[in-house]
Parts: C-alpha cells; structure tokens; sequence
C-alpha cells in the first residue's frame, strides 16, 4: 500500500521542498486558491466526512463551518502537543513529512479566513520542530507562505510554538492560553474557540493528523476520501503501535482494520506470549480483552465494549503485565498532568494514586479498593474538562476486568 | 420586557433577564446553590464544580423545530448524562433545573468531600471559623464523614506572606481562583496568579512588594476559606466573639460603607476595641470593596498619643484641667473680643453635626462670618448643589454607567485620591462608556481612556473652556482630542463628570467648577446632563465630608443650604494673613493644623488660639485652650459623600479618656455664650440642622437608617455567594436632591501665573504619610516616600540621576526627597509625591543634595 499521510515511507527525502513539490506537493494549495471559494472548501472537508484525529473525532469541515464569517482576525492551530502515553504519529508527520502539514494548515486557514497559524509542539519535540522550522523556512522562501501566497492576494504568516511539556495543553482551551502566554488550564466552554478562542479570536484547533488529510482531500475529491475506511469513520489513519509487540511503530492503515489485525501488522506478541490486554487510546481510553480485539478500528467500534480509538495510540499489554501496576502507572500519569483547576480531578487522581500505590504495594485493604473505585464514580462526570474523564479510565476498566489481579495484592 | 426568559428551578417558575446565570436565577428564588469559585461580581469559571445540577432542556423536532410534547401534553425536557454548573449555564426558555435531587445531592456530597480531602480542618484555630463558607456548605450538604486516610492528606505551608499585609496558608486554599480573578477583573492588579499544576496548583504573587495593590484586603473578605487573612487580624479574635458596628470611610469623600469589627478586651483594660474593619454592602457606593487604606488605616483612633483630657495653658504651659474650667475659660475670653477680630476655621474630617454646631457658634455665638475651611483645597461645592450627580434609587441591580455613556475626569488621579471612584470610572470604561482623562500628566486612569488629554501647566482653565466651547457646537469629525471628546462627552446618553484639584489654585477649581457645570447643562440636540440619574458633576474633595463643610456653611460667603451670606467674611487665606497682622485676635480652630500644614506662621498676633483635636499636633502645641475630641470609632454622626449622600456611622469604642466628641463641645461652650441649651444627642444636632439646612429638609437618623434589598445578593447571611461581607442593615442613606440652575454659571476670570521653566506639581499617593496613615505601623513600609519625577529630557538637563537625593523648594520650606527619572513625568513638568498639600504649579527648585555616585 502507498501511503497517503507517511508518504516519506515511499519517497525520501520528501521533507524537502523541492521533493514534495515534483511529486505533486503544494498543488492542493493552488487548487483550492485559484478553484475554489473557502467556503467549497470547506463544503469539500464536510463531503469526504473527515473527523479529528486528535481523539474526539469532531467532523472537521463542520469545525471550520461555525468560524464566523465576518472579517477580522482567525486563527489556525496545528495541535502538536502529542502528550498522550504511547502517541507519537504527529511527531513522524512533523519530522519526515512536514509540508503536507503545512500545506494542509494553510488550506486550513484560506477556508476560515485566517491570517495566522501556529503549530504548538510539546516541549520535547525539539527535532521535530526543528525539522519542521526548516520546512516553513523553505516554504516561506518559495513564497508559499507569507505575503501573497502564489500571487492569489491570500496572505499568511505561520509560527511555532515550543509548550513546556504539559498533556493537558493538548486540549484545545488549555493550548490557547498556553500560547497566549498564560497558565495552561482550560476553560469551561462555552464559549468553544471557534468563536472566542485564541486572544478572544475565532479560532480553529485541529490536531496535525487531521491537516494531514487535508491536501490529498482537495486534490482527489471527496469520494477518493471516502471511498477508504468506513462510511462514518473514512480515510486512512495512523495507529501507534506499542507495548508488548514484536515491531512497534506507527503504522498507516485504512479505518476498519481490528485490533487483531494491527498486533499481526505489528509482528505479533513479542517473544510469543499470550496478549492480555491493550489500552487502544493510551491511558486515556479504557483498557479492552480479548473479547474486543476483532472491533474495528472506528471511531464507532470500541464503543460495545466501553472503549474508544480515541487517538488510535495502541499500547499492547502481554500476560507478564500486573495490571494493578499498570493502573497505577497511568494514574500516577494523570494525577501528574491534572491542571488542578478542577476539584474531582486534582483532589480525585491526588487521592486515587495514593489509594492505588497502597494497594499495589500490598498494603491495601477491601475498603481501599472499594473507595478507590467510588473515588472514580465521584470524578466521573463532574470534570471540567475530558482530562479528568481520561483519569478514571485506567481504574474503572482495570477494576471491571481485572478484579481478581486487586483481590490478590490485598494485605493479609 | 420581552427579553425576560422563564425557567422552572425545582418546580417553581422564575422569570430573569436574558443571559442570567442559573445560579443567579436560583437565587431570586431564595433557592441557594452551593458555590465556591463562583462570585456574582466576576467572571464564572466552572472550577469548583460545587454548583453541579441536572439541567434540562425542551426538545425539538430536528425537522420542524417544533417542542415535542409528552403524553399530558407538558414539553419533553432532555436532561444531559451529566451534571451542570450552574454557574456557567445561562437560562434558556422553558429550560428545568432540579437542584435537590438523589443525583445532584451525590454530586454535592462529592465535591465537599474532594475539597476536604486535602483540607487541613484546623476550624479551631482558623480566622474563618464561625463564618466560612467551607464550613456551612460542608455541614448543608457534605457526607459528615471522610474515607481519605489522614496520613494520605497533603502538608503545605501554612504562613506564606503575600507581602506583609496578606498571609496565604497554602493547606486552607481550595484553588477558588476568587483572589486571583479579584485582582485582575476588578483593580486591574494583576498581581495574584496560579503556579504549578494539579494538587501543587498554588497562589503566588507576583510582584514586588508583594501583593502590591491598594484592594489587597477584599481577597480576604471573598476568600470562601480562611486561606487568605490580613496581617492586621489573623489570629486576633474568633468571628462570634465580635459585635459589628456600621461606619464609614473616615478618609475620602466616596462615603465607602465600612463596618467595624469590636470586641471588649482584656489586653486593652477592658475597653471595647476595633479587631478589624469590613465592607458593608452599598451597591451604589461601594458595593463590597474597600481600599487598604479604609481597611487598616484605623489604628490612629486607639493611639497612645491621642489627647485625653482639656488642656490649659498656664505659666506658658499646657496643663490638664477640667472640663468645666476649659469651657469656662474658652467662652469667658471669647466674650471679650469683638466679631470682626475673631475667626473660626476647620478641617473636613468632621460631621455635619459638628459642622452646623461649629458656624453656629462662630456666627450667631460670636458674631463672626470669618469661617472657613483651614486647608480648603477645591471650590465647587454651591456649583454641585445646582448640577451635582443624581443616584439610581434602585437597588436590584442598579444602572451602571456603560455604551452610550461617558465619564469625564479633570485634574485629579483617582487612583490615589478615592480608590473607590477609580474603580467606578474604570469599570465603566470597561462597559463600554467612553472614558476622558484631562490632567497636566498621565494618570492610571489613561489605560482605559478614549482620550487621555495633557494639558500644559496652568493651562487647566483655558483648556476646559475650550471644551465647552468644542461641545456646543456640532462637528462631524476632528482631529483635534478636545474638539472630539468634548462632542463624544456632550452626545452620551449619559455623562457624570469627577474633577480635582491636582496642579491647579483654589481659584481655578472654582472657575472649572463652573465650566464643567455648563458643559453639563449643554444640551445640543439632547437634554442635557443635569438632573437625570447617573449625570452630573463629583467633587474629589480632599477628604470624607467636604461635602458637609460646605452644605454646612464651613464657608465665608455662605451660610448652611448654600445661603448667601450679606458680608462675607474673610477666607482662610485672609485670616492667616490677619492673626499675622493682628487684625485677627481670637482663633477657634477645630480639626485642623495651619501650623503644621506650613500655612499659618505660628500664634502671630494671636490673643487666644483654642484648638480641638484628637492630637497634639503642631498648632494645638501653641493653643491656651486644647480640647479633646473623640475620633469618628467612638462616636456616631452623619458624612455627607462627593455624590451628596448623607450617610451615619455608629459609636464603636470606648471613648479615649475625657474626650467629647465635637458637636458636643461646641454645644456646651455654645450653652456658655447664649446660644441656648445644648443638645444631648447627635440625632437631635441632625434635627435641628436639617430645619435649617434646605436640601436635608425631610431627613433624619431613622430616615438615614433605612436599608433596602440589594442585588447582587452578597454579603448576607449566606456567606458563601459573596464571601464575609457585611450586609447592609444599618442604613443607606439617603441623597439630597440637586435644584437645577436657571441659567448658565458666569465663571470668573482667574488669573493663572504660569510659571516659567521647569514646573513642580505635586501629585497625589494613597498612604501619603500624614496623622492618620502614620499610626498604622502594618503600612509603614508601603507608605509613600517623598519623590520627585523627572522627564529623562529634563534630568538629563539637570544632570541629575535616578535614585539621587534632592532638595526641592516646597511652599515656603525645603523637602528632601527621592529622585526618579521616569516617563510619568511630562517634559518641563516635575511630579512630587507624598509631600504635604501645595496648590497650582510652582516654578521648580531642585538642588542637588550631596555628591552622588551612581552604582
Ligand atoms: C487532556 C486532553 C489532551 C489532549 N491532547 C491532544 C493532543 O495532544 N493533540 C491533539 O491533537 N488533540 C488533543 N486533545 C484534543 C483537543 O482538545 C482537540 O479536540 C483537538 O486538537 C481537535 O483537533 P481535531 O478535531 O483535528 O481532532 C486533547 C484533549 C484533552 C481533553
Ligand atoms: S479535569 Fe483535570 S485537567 Fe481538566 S480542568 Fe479539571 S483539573 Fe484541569
Ligand atoms: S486563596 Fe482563597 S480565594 Fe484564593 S484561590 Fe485559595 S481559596 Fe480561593
Ligand atoms: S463551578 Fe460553579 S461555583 Fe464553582
């Protein structure tokens, strides 16, 4: 299979400008500036049903539809903060295919009537970024960004910005007051950024991947798009695959795949041990069994067994795994990344690791575990944001399928 | 109205405006949703999420938009998975709110618990105690019990100093965010922020000093925890111990509703004292803000050198005596002079009844019309009383200056001069209104300014006169910032004007009085701005009841109500001038030090100099006669505010020794010369002057005490909506109605020296150090220092250096003062701040005080 977003698979040297142009690079952008109104645009991103590869699967052409469509300034952001546990696709895009980014996020802000897009990278992405900087040097150079974009009148400028290392400034809210300078919280919305986002300005928040779909959308229609995947989940997508496999990596796939079938692609269980269980979205999403391993890989698919794709960042977990240390693990995660500005979420992961680490280290109790799993319920559903829902994650589903591996740690 | 929106809140319909929060809609309905983050004064941020319910609301049809209906025909109500906030929810029609069912009571018992799971409940020894809303929400609707082990809680400090006035204790914080949000949305202070992240997520400050801003102490009023104390109190009483007691603001002419905390302690010989001082809600004063300085600046009434018995002067000193003898002395030589060499002056800090009683005495008693206020400062107070600012009446919600509106400021810094106007002008400007500035230099105000105009050094009058010429006649467009603001300022709806006294003569301020009073009556096509609620001129007098001098008649001309007097006497200034010629023999002064102020060159020709204080101050060192007053803590009186609202305050403390409050003294040495009995009580002063005195006609202290329900509801009972402060219920007030003039004012030539070369202004500061400001020893490090502020053009002339020492002539002596070359200060114009009063402009004497090597 060719591939469609990890394209520098099949053509080297594709991170540079000139490769990426002689093979068919920055002509999305020209057809949609001298073919299109943005407003066919962003009718053509609605008709191929693209969704948000940032985990939450919004529709992205509606997305960019609510942007008012009054003049004045918009804002474009290119959502590379990729701190979920086991994420690591924006970084292989950013790194060896960065102008397909950069393509997309321009086509992006000429369907919003943006002036200015900006790429958050999470502090530790430094070579990415760099390789990135490079690109949008290049790029800038050839004048496909900046004043005037090939002579259409479109302007833009594009910015990188470097976070500090933080997995909740990847929620879209908590990103922009980052970038304004401020503390990475976010807030509750309404008001969404699309209408009062970045200094109060419409702005659109779409994760790398989902830009990264963009210009071959443009270039081969709607149809081609959705001609690929499923009818309410389209398109390729890019799986990391980690944990307890033979070949870990990310690895393009057309939606629909299972989960059996991407541990195969992965080169099986490593060393040919027995799978016992996989988080499909990293911490975030609810661990599944054996039960769920022939789920399609849909935004739709985990949803009978209590899970999500989420991100689609797969962390394999083989029979060696306590998972009561893997619970703890991921809370320990949480309760380090929770913003605090919520009561369940800072006081609940604070509590719960507490909880947890007692438990593991066999000084736990029934009624720790009991008051772990209402600590849970407790935070589930009264969080300002999904961070605090991604935290329950972890316990709850370990709890329901694996309550015998907590029985077992329990003081004598 | 159309844009009201129903609602129904547990089975009962609630009509509200459009964009009402459900908590706030809840709450007209006396249904109290629990809130910690949320405070109706700033913006909602969902973050406690204490304020959870189920929400519901009506279904449509996808197709047609139509409500579908149940089976009885009600609307079908969709009610989410989850809870909402209901503090960032606004109402929207037909939507349902449940607030007390199994569901939303789990919620509830949920978050109390989350919060108290890292609280340390060290009730017994916390300030908040006995009114925290931590507690009240925890025994409303918390488990009465914990699953967190003890040993899993975390440890944090306990005593962190935001500066020296505010402690944090890191384990009490909820992370509410209130005192952060409080700094930056209201007093624009952004000083307070959060650090670090999860359950390390604490409150730091960010400047240096610490916690600097003049609002610091409200953080600790709507703090929900005992987090945040004042350094003035923590530790210092439990909440049930202390008797509130209503008062005012003794310092500036807002009139800030205040109420003090007593207590009767042991460490003080039994005497009831203050522990502390908090606002009282008055929406259409103060709401529930008070500045620092109102907040701490009242340790001067319970200060050591405070006058406690009559003092006589005898073999050249000043020896206690009683009373009796004092009085009888006073009135004894006072009979033996004649009218026309006898004079009267007094500070403003007084209250009306002393006031009334004072000119009472002066006039009818002695026979005199040399009465005048010692330090007068600002004219304008007849002008006010014809085109003053008129009050909203309503307190639900009241009518805020915003779009369409604007508010113009002359010649002062409110910022400094009432903390509480700023705040007011600002937030209007942030509604919407169209904010002008007009000073000699830039001000803190500018930042919110449409237009922010400097005017050169004497040139106030003439350029406030061009503005009224550029309002009454239509323009388009002008490049020019006078001609354009004066036609935003004449085309508002609304238009209430504060102007000051900064950098201009006493004269001056009368002729501006004048202008801006026929800016307002300039109608231009609309009707003008006169007589309409939220339009008119606000004095910033000096000090709290300038007001009250003048409505009182403290004023050559005029008599109380603003009658003309037949021959007016002489003014301050003419009265300096004869105690030093000898044309003035006999001196009563109340509530003021010429001597002191630098403006009386001590006793002169003075036969007998009679004092009334709270202090041995400079003048009342000279006196034969000082007679102890007591301070506004221990005594009760009316104020009368800039906005003409005359409002009481209560006794509170044990009177200081012998001391007598003024109206009394007054009375009894009025008894003396003829002027009848003396009354016994304030409230019977304030009848009598309200006969006499036209615009209080009608008032009296019942009438004064009457409170009426306000919105938002903060400050009751229910601590938690708005945090600890004190409801309203010992009264509002009450506004003395404007009379409107028939005619435009006729101002009066003034001359203006102009002065030649570099020019000194002095500027005002909040805690310039002076009697009162002094004895709080909590402020002694934030107290302004004298310093001078140079445009780098002109030190750079001077070859002077930043942080240099200076001497600057200041009236008639030298002050040393600090030098700091700084852009505040326009070209050719010096700024000196926290020096005593000095009118106009002056030429500029800077020496260099010494060699002085730059580091
Ligand atoms: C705690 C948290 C972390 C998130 N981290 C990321 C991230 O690292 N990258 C990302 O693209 N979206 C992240 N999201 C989702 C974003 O909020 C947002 O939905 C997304 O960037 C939208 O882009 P899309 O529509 O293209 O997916 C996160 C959300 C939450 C609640
Ligand atoms: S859920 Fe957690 S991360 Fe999200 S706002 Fe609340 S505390 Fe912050
Ligand atoms: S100090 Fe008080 S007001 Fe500030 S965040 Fe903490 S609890 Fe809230
Ligand atoms: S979340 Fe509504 S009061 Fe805090």
């Amino acid at each position: 299979m060719t591939h469609i977003l990890l394209r520098h698979r099949d053509i080297p040297g594709i991170h540079k400008l000139d490769v990426y142009r002689a093979h068919g690079g920055y002509q999305a952008l020209q057809k949609a500036l001298s073919e299109h109104t943005p407003d066919e645009v962003i009718q053509i991103v609605r008709d191929s049903s693209l969704r948000g590869r940032g985990g939450a699967g919004f529709p992205t052409g509606v997305k960019w539809s609510f942007i008012p469509k009054a003049p004045g300034d918009k804002y474009v952001i290119i959502n590379t903060d990729e701190s979920e546990t086991g994420t690591f696709k924006d970084r292989e895009l950013c790194e060896y295919n960065p102008h397909q980014v950069i393509e997309g996020a321009l086509i992006a802000a000429y369907a919003i009537g943006a002036k200015t897009v900006y790429n958050y990278f999470r502090g530790e992405y430094m070579d990415a970024a760099h390789a990135f900087e490079e690109a949008l040097q290049e790029a800038y150079a050839a004048g496909l960004i900046g004043q005037n974009i090939l002579g259409s009148g479109f302007s833009v400028d594009f910015y990188c910005h470097y976070g500090a290392g933080a997995y909740i400034c990847g929620e879209e809210t908590a990103l922009i007051k980052s970038l304004e300078g401020e503390l990475g919280q976010p807030w509750s919305k309404p008001p969404f950024p699309a209408i009062e986002g970045l200094y109060g300005k419409p702005t659109v928040v779409n994760n790398t991947e989902t830009l990264a779909n963009v210009p071959p959308i443009i270039i081969n229609g709607a149809d081609w798009y959705k001609s690929m995947g499923t009818p309410q989940s389209p398109g390729p997508k890019i799986v990391c695959m980690s944990g307890h496999v033979e070949k870990p990596g990310n690895y393009e796939v057309e939606m629909g795949v299972t989960y059996r079938q991407l541990i195969e692609m992965a080169g099986g269980m490593r060393g040919g041990k027995k799978f016992k269980a996989l988080l499909p979205s990293g911490g975030s999403g609810p661990v599944i069994t054996e039960k769920a391993l022939d789920a399609p890989l849909t935004y739709e698919g985990l949803t009978p067994f209590g899970s999500v794709m989420g991100s689609a960042s797969v962390i394999v977990m083989d029979e060696t795994v306590d998972m009561v240390w893997a619970a703890q693990k991921m809370t320990h995660f949480f309760k380090h990344e929770s913003c605090g500005k919520c009561t369940p979420c800072r006081e609940g992961t604070f509590w719960m690791e507490k909880v947890l680490h007692r438990i593991y280290e066999g000084h736990g109790s029934q009624k720790d575990v009991d008051t772990l799993q209402s600590v849970a319920q407790q935070i589930k559903g009264k969080t300002l944001c999904a961070l605090g829902e991604f935290a329950v994650s972890p316990v709850l589903s370990t709890l329901a399928h694996f309550p015998q591996e907590y029985r077992a740690k329990l003081a004598k | 109205m159309s844009d009201l929106v129903t609602i129904t809140i547990d089975g009962v319909e609630v009509n509200v405006p459009k964009g009402t929060l459900v908590v706030d809609a809840a709450k007209r309905i006396g249904n109290d949703i629990p809130v910690f983050c949320y405070h109706p004064k700033m913006t909602p941020v969902g973050m406690c999420r204490m304020c959870l319910v189920e929400i519901g609301l009506p279904v449509r049809d996808r197709a047609t938009g139509e409500l579908l209906r149940n089976p009885d025909g009600t609307p079908q109500i969709n009610f989410g998975r989850n809870l909402q906030t209901a503090c960032t929810v606004q109402v929207s029609p037909g939507m349902v709110v449940r607030t007390n069912t199994p569901f939303v009571r789990e919620g509830r018992e949920a978050i109390i618990e989350f919060i108290l799971s890292s609280h340390p409940l060290d009730c017994p020894i916390c300030d908040k105690g006995g009114e925290c809303p931590l507690q009240n929400l925890t025994m409303a609707h918390g488990k009465g019990d914990t699953r967190m082990e003890f040993t899993d809680k975390m440890k944090l400090a306990k005593h962190v100093p935001l500066g020296e006035l505010i402690y944090l204790d890191r384990e009490r914080c909820i992370q509410c965010g209130r005192c952060v949000r409080f700094q930056d949305e209201v007093v624009d202070d952004p000083v307070l922020q959060f650090h670090n992240r999860g359950r390390s997520l604490e409150i730091v400050t960010m400047s240096d000093p610490g916690f600097d801003s003049y609002w610091s102490g409200n953080t600790t009023d709507i703090c929900p925890v005992g987090a945040l104390t004042t350094a003035d109190f923590r530790f210092g009483a439990r909440p049930w111990e202390l008797t509130p007691v209503a008062t005012l603001s003794p310092h500036g002419p807002a009139g800030s509703n205040m109420t003090f905390s007593t207590r009767i302690e042991a460490a003080a010989g039994g005497r009831t004292v203050i522990k502390r001082i908090m606002p009282r809600q008055h929406e259409l004063v103060n709401e529930i803000w008070i500045s620092d300085r109102d907040r701490f600046v009242h340790h001067f009434a319970d200060a050591p050198e405070r006058l406690t018995q009559p003092l006589l002067r005898k073999n050249g000193s000043l020896i206690p005596v009683s009373w009796d003898e004092a009085l009888e002395f006073v009135a004894q030589k006072l009979k033996g002079f004649d009218g026309t060499a006898v004079a009267g002056l007094s500070g403003d800090r007084m209250s009306n009844e002393d006031f009334f009683l004072f000119q009472k005495l002066i006039r009818q008693g002695l026979k005199s019309n040399h009465i005048d206020l010692a330090n007068g400062r600002l004219a304008g107070g007849d002008v006010v009383a014809q085109v003053g600012v008129v009050n909203d009446t309503t307190y639900d919600l009241p009518q805020r200056l915003g779009v369409g509106d604007a508010v113009l400021v002359v010649a002062c810094d409110l910022h400094e001069e009432e903390p509480v106007w700023w705040l007011r002008a600002r937030q209007a400007a942030k509604r919407g209104a169209t904010l002008v500035t007009l000073n000699a230099r830039p001000t803190r105000l500018d930042r919110e300014a449409a237009f922010a105009i400097h005017y050169a050094p004497g040139t106030a009058v003439e350029t406030i006169r061009r503005l009224l010429n550029a309002a009454k006649v239509e323009v388009e467009q002008s490049d020019d910032p006078i001609v354009a603001a004066a036609q935003a300022l004449v085309k508002a709806n609304n238009l209430t004007i504060f102007y000051g006294a900064e950098g201009i003569t006493y004269e001056e301020s009368d002729a501006i009085a004048r202008l801006l009073g026929n800016l307002l009556l300039v109608k231009n096509g609309g009707s003008g701005h006169v007589g309409r609620v939220n339009n008119g001129l606000i004095p910033v007098w000096p000090h709290n009841n300038t007001q009250g001098a003048w409505d009182m008649g403290i004023h050559p001309a005029f008599e109380p109500g603003y009658k003309p007097v037949k021959t007016p006497g002489r003014n301050a200034t003419a009265v300096y001038a004869g105690v030093a010629n000898g044309e003035i023999r006999a001196l009563y002064l109340m509530g003021a030090d010429p001597v002191g102020d630098g403006l009386m060159d001590g006793r002169g020709q003075l036969k007998l100099l009679v004092v009334q204080e709270l202090f041995l101050t400079q003048t009342a060192a000279l006196a034969d006669v000082v007679l102890p007053a007591q301070s506004w803590a221990e005594r009760e009186g009316t104020f009368t505010s800039g906005e003409r609202r005359v409002q009481r305050y209560y006794p509170a403390i044990t009177p200081v020794g012998e001391c007598r409050p003024d109206w009394q003294i007054l009375a009894q040495m009025g008894e003396r010369l003829g002027l009848g009995k003396a009354p016994f009580a304030a409230s019977l002063v304030f009848r009598d002057l309200a006969k006499v005195v036209k615009p209080y006609k009608g008032m009296d202290y019942r009438s004064l005490a009457q409170v009426a329900k306000q919105w938002p509801d903060v400050g009751g009972e229910d601590l938690y909506y708005g945090g600890t402060a004190y409801e309203n219920r010992s009264g509002l007030g009450q506004q003395w109605p404007i009379t409107p003039p028939k005619e435009p004012f006729a101002v009066p030539d003034v001359e203006v020296p102009v002065p030649q070369g570099l020019t000194l202004m002095r500027i005002a500061a909040l805690y310039t150090p002076g009697t009162l400001n002094r004895h709080t020893k909590l402020l002694a490090a934030r107290l302004a220092q004298p310093t001078l502020l140079l445009h780098p053009q002109d030190a750079y002339a001077l070859a002077l250096q930043d942080g240099e020492p200076v001497t600057v002539a200041v009236n008639s002596g030298n002050v040393q003062a600090t030098l700091r070359i700084s852009e505040d200060a326009p070209v050719g114009l010096a700024l000196i701040r926290a020096i005593p009063y000095q009118p106009g402009t002056a030429v500029a004497h800077i020496t260099r005080v010494a060699e002085f090597a730059s580091s």
